[in-house]
C-alpha cells in the first residue's frame, strides 16, 4: 500500500516537472539559508566561546583612573595609580587565587636580521596562572627574575614565526629596543581574543625589567593594570568588594569619595558578548526561517492546485473505494516528499554554501548534527503542515463532485 | 431475502436557484442475485442519480436502499468506502481511467485499497486483462489504445476485486456499434458467470442483451418487465 502510493506520489510529481522543481525550489533555498545561517550563527558563537576560554576563568582586570568620575574624565587607566605592591596586596585575599601586575607596551625586537614589532608585557610567572597559560618549550621566568630584573623573555608563537622562523629560540639572544635578552620559553598557541587581536603577537617579560629598563615608570613601581583571578566563580562577587576596599584603603580614600581605580569583571563582559552572539545566532536562524515559511506556502499553494486539477481522479479513486484518509495520505504523501527532497538539497547546498563561506570569506563556520537534523523535522513538519489542508480539502471532497467535475 | 439491491420510496431532490427540484420521486425496485437489468428512459429522468446513489456515490434525501440486505443509510463514510471496492464494481460512460498509470496499474488500484500485497495485485490484475482481451496491453497508457479497448480496461478494473454487483451507466455512450456489441457480450458472459449486472442504456438493441427492462420517466419508474416486452 505504501509503496503503490510512493510510486504514484512519484507519478503524480512526474507529471508536472518543472511545477513540482519550483515548488522544491522553495524548500531548497529556505532550507539552504536556515542551514547557512545556523552554521554562520554557530561558527560565531564557537569562536567567542573559543576565545572566552582562551582568556582564563574568572578574572578581574584592575585599571588605574576612575571610569565614572563626575567632573574632569579622565578614563580609566590614565593616570597610573596602581603598584606592583597594590597587586602583592590583593594576592593575599582569601578569594583571589592569582594576581599580575601588566605593564605594557609596544616594543622593536631583534634576532639576526630579523626584527618585529610587538606588544611587550612586563608582568610576574603568575599572568601565566592568571591567563590559563602554558609555556609549549623551555621555562617560564620566575619570581626570583622579577625581583632582580633580569633581561629574560618568554615569547609568543607569532613573534617565534617571524623572527626565528624554524630556528629553536630556546637560550637565544633577542634584542628587544636594543638590550639583549635570553629567550627562556615559548609560549603556547592561544589564537584570537574576543576583540579580535593576535594573542601570540606578545613578549613576556619581568615587571620589574620593563618599569627599570625597558619603559620606563611614572613613580616607584607604577603598573598599567592588574588581573586578579577569583578562587571560585561563586566568589566572584564577595571578591571584587573585597578588593574595592582594599585598594580603597591602601589608596587613602576617604568614604564617599570616588575611587581612583576600577575593577572591571572580564568574564561577565566575555558572557555578554557570548551571549550577544547567541542572540545573533537565534535572529539569523529566525530570519532565514522566514524562507523557509514562504518555501511551505508554496508548497500549500501548489498543493491546493493539484487538488483541484485532479479532482476527476479523486472521484474515480473513491468510486473505485479509496477511504477518505486514503486520499488524505495521498496528498499529504506528495507535500512531504516535495518538502523532504528539497530539504536534502537544501541541506546540501547549505553545506557547499557554509563551506564557500568558511574559504572565502575566512569565517568559521559550524555544522553540526543536530542542526541538520532540526532542518529535516522541520521540513517534514512544514510539509506535513502547508500539505494538511489541501489534503484534507480532496478527502473530504463528495464522492459524486468529485466524479462529475470537468 | 436474497436480493442484491432493494430501494424504498428512493427519493431525491436536487436544491437549484429555483429552489428543491426532485429527480427521484419515491423508486420501489428490488434486483435478485445474478439478473441483467437494463435502465431506460428520456434524457434528465434520473438514471444516472439512481445509479449513482446505487453506487454508494451519492446520498438519497429520502427512502431507504439496501445493499446485501444492508441500510446504506446507517453506514460510515469508511464503510461505503469499503462496499464500492468489494461488493460493487462501477463502469462509466467516460472510462475514467486514470491516465498516468499503465492498464495493469489501473485495473489493480481497487485491491491497492484493501491492502492486497504487489504480487498478488499483478497477479489478478494481469488475469482481469486476460479475462476481457487485453493481455499484452499490461504496461501501455490508456491514451495508446481504444475507446473500446479502454472501457475493457475498466470492465476489468471493476471485476478485480471479484464484485457481486456491476453498476454501468452508458458503458457503450462513446462506443460504435460493432465495439459495444463487443462489450455487451462480455456484459452478458460476466452475468452467466452470477454476477448481477444493472446497465444504463438510450439503445433497444444494447438493453436487448438484458433479462430485465426498466424504464424511468421524469424520476418515475413507468416500467419493470421483460425485454422484449417492452419493444412490443
Ligand atoms: N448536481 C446537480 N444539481 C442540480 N441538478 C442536477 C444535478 N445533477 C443532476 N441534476 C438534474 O437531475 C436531473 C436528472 O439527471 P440525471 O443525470 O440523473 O439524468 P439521466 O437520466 O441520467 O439523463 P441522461 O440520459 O442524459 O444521462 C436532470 O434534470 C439534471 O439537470
Ligand atoms: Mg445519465
Amino acid at each position: 500500500m505504501t509503496g503503490q502510493m510512493l510510486i504514484e506520489a512519484w507519478r503524480a510529481m512526474g507529471a508536472n516537472r518543472l511545477r513540482t522543481f519550483l515548488t522544491m525550489l522553495g524548500m531548497v533555498i529556505g532550507v539552504g539559508a536556515v542551514v547557512l545561517m545556523l552554521a554562520i550563527g554557530q561558527g560565531a558563537q564557537y569562536s567567542v566561546e573559543e576565545s572566552i576560554s582562551s582568556m582564563g576563568s574568572n578574572l578581574f582586570i584592575i585599571l588605574s583612573g576612575s571610569s565614572t568620575s563626575g567632573g574632569m574624565r579622565m578614563g580609566a587607566g590614565a593616570t597610573p595609580t596602581l603598584t606592583v605592591a597594590d597587586a602583592q596586596a590583593l594576592s593575599e585575599l582569601p578569594e583571589i587565587s592569582a594576581v599580575s601586575p601588566a605593564v605594557p607596551g609596544t616594543a622593536q625586537v631583534v634576532y639576526g636580521s630579523n626584527n618585529w614589532s610587538t606588544s611587550v608585557y612586563g608582568t610576574t610567572p603568575a599572568y601565566l596562572t592568571v591567563r590559563n597559560w602554558s609555556v609549549s618549550e623551555g621555562y617560564p621566568f620566575t619570581d626570583s627574575d622579577v625581583r632582580s630584573a633580569t633581561r629574560v623573555a618568554l615569547i609568543g608563537q607569532t613573534v617565534v614565526d617571524n623572527i626565528f622562523g624554524s630556528e629553536d629560540p630556546v637560550n637565544k639572544i633577542i634584542r628587544i629596543r636594543q638590550s639583549p635578552y635570553l629567550v627562556v620559553g615559548v609560549l603556547s598557541r592561544k589564537g584570537q581574543s574576543l576583540d579580535g587581536r593576535d594573542q601570540d603577537d606578545t613578549i613576556l617579560i619581568p615587571v620589574t625589567t620593563a618599569q627599570r629598563k625597558l619603559f620606563g615608570t611614572q613613580f616607584q613601581g607604577s603598573v598599567r593594570f592588574i588581573m586578579a583571578q577569583a578562587a571560585s566563580a561563586q566568589m566572584m562577587a564577595s571578591a571584587e568588594k573585597e578588593m574595592e576596599s582594599l585598594l580603597r584603603q591602601r589608596h587613602h580614600i576617604q568614604e564617599g569619595a570616588e575611587s581612583d581605580f576600577t575593577i572591571r569583571n572580564l568574564t561577565a563582559l566575555a558572557n555578554t558578548a557570548a551571549q550577544a552572539t547567541r542572540v545573533m545566532s537565534i535572529m539569523l536562524g529566525a530570519i532565514a526561517s522566514i524562507s523557509l515559511l514562504v518555501g511551505g506556502i508554496g508548497i500549500m499553494n501548489i498543493m491546493l492546485v493539484s487538488v483541484t486539477e485532479r479532482t476527476r481522479e479523486i472521484g474515480i479513486r473513491v468510486a473505485i473505494g479509496a477511504r477518505r484518509r486514503d486520499i488524505m495520505t495521498q496528498f499529504l504523501l506528495e507535500a512531504v516528499i516535495i518538502s523532504i527532497s528539497g530539504c536534502t538539497v537544501g541541506v546540501l547546498l547549505g553545506v557547499i554554501g557554509a563551506a564557500a563561506v568558511n574559504r572565502f570569506a575566512e569565517i568559521t563556520v559550524v555544522i553540526t548534527g543536530i542542526s541538520i537534523l532540526m532542518a529535516f523535522m522541520v521540513a517534514s513538519c512544514v510539509g506535513v503542515f502547508f500539505g494538511f489542508y489541501p489534503a484534507r480539502k480532496a478527502a473530504l471532497l463528495k464522492p459524486i463532485d468529485a466524479l462529475r467535475y470537468q | 431475502m436474497d436480493a442484491v439491491v432493494r430501494t424504498e420510496g428512493l427519493y431525491k431532490e436536487y436544491e437549484t436557484d429555483a429552489g428543491a427540484v426532485p429527480v427521484l420521486k419515491g423508486i420501489d425496485l428490488a434486483i435478485g442475485m445474478g439478473e441483467f437489468v437494463a435502465v431506460m428512459g428520456p434524457s434528465g429522468s434520473g438514471k444516472s442519480t439512481f445509479m449513482n446513489i446505487l453506487g454508494c456515490l451519492d446520498v438519497p434525501t429520502k427512502g431507504r436502499y439496501f445493499l446485501n440486505g444492508r441500510d446504506v443509510g446507517t453506514l460510515s463514510d469508511d464503510q461505503l468506502a469499503r462496499l464500492r471496492n468489494e461488493v460493487i464494481g462501477f463502469v462509466f460512460q467516460g472510462f475514467n481511467l486514470l491516465p498516468r498509470a499503465n492498464l495493469e496499474d489501473n485495473v489493480s488500484l481497487p485491491l491497492v485499497y484493501c491492502n492486497v500485497q504487489k504480487r498478488e495485485r499483478t497477479k489478478k490484475a494481469v488475469e482481469m486483462l486476460e479475462k476481457v482481451g487485453l493481455g499484452k496491453y499490461a504496461k501501455s497508457l490508456p491514451n495508446q489504445i481504444s475507446g473500446g479497448q479502454q472501457q475493457r480496461v475498466a470492465i476489468a478494473r471493476a471485476l478485480v476485486n471479484d464484485p457481486k454487483l456491476i453498476l454501468a451507466d452508458e458503458p457503450t455512450g462513446n462506443l460504435d456499434t460493432k465495439t459495444s456489441n463487443e462489450i455487451m457480450q462480455l456484459f452478458r458472459e460476466l452475468n452467466l458467470e452470477g454476477i448481477t449486472i444493472v446497465l444504463v442504456t438510450h439503445e433497444p438493441d444494447i438493453a436487448a442483451y438484458a433479462k430485465r427492462l426498466v424504464k424511468f420517466v421524469d424520476g418515475m419508474l413507468t416500467y419493470d418487465g421483460e425485454v422484449s416486452g417492452a419493444h412490443a
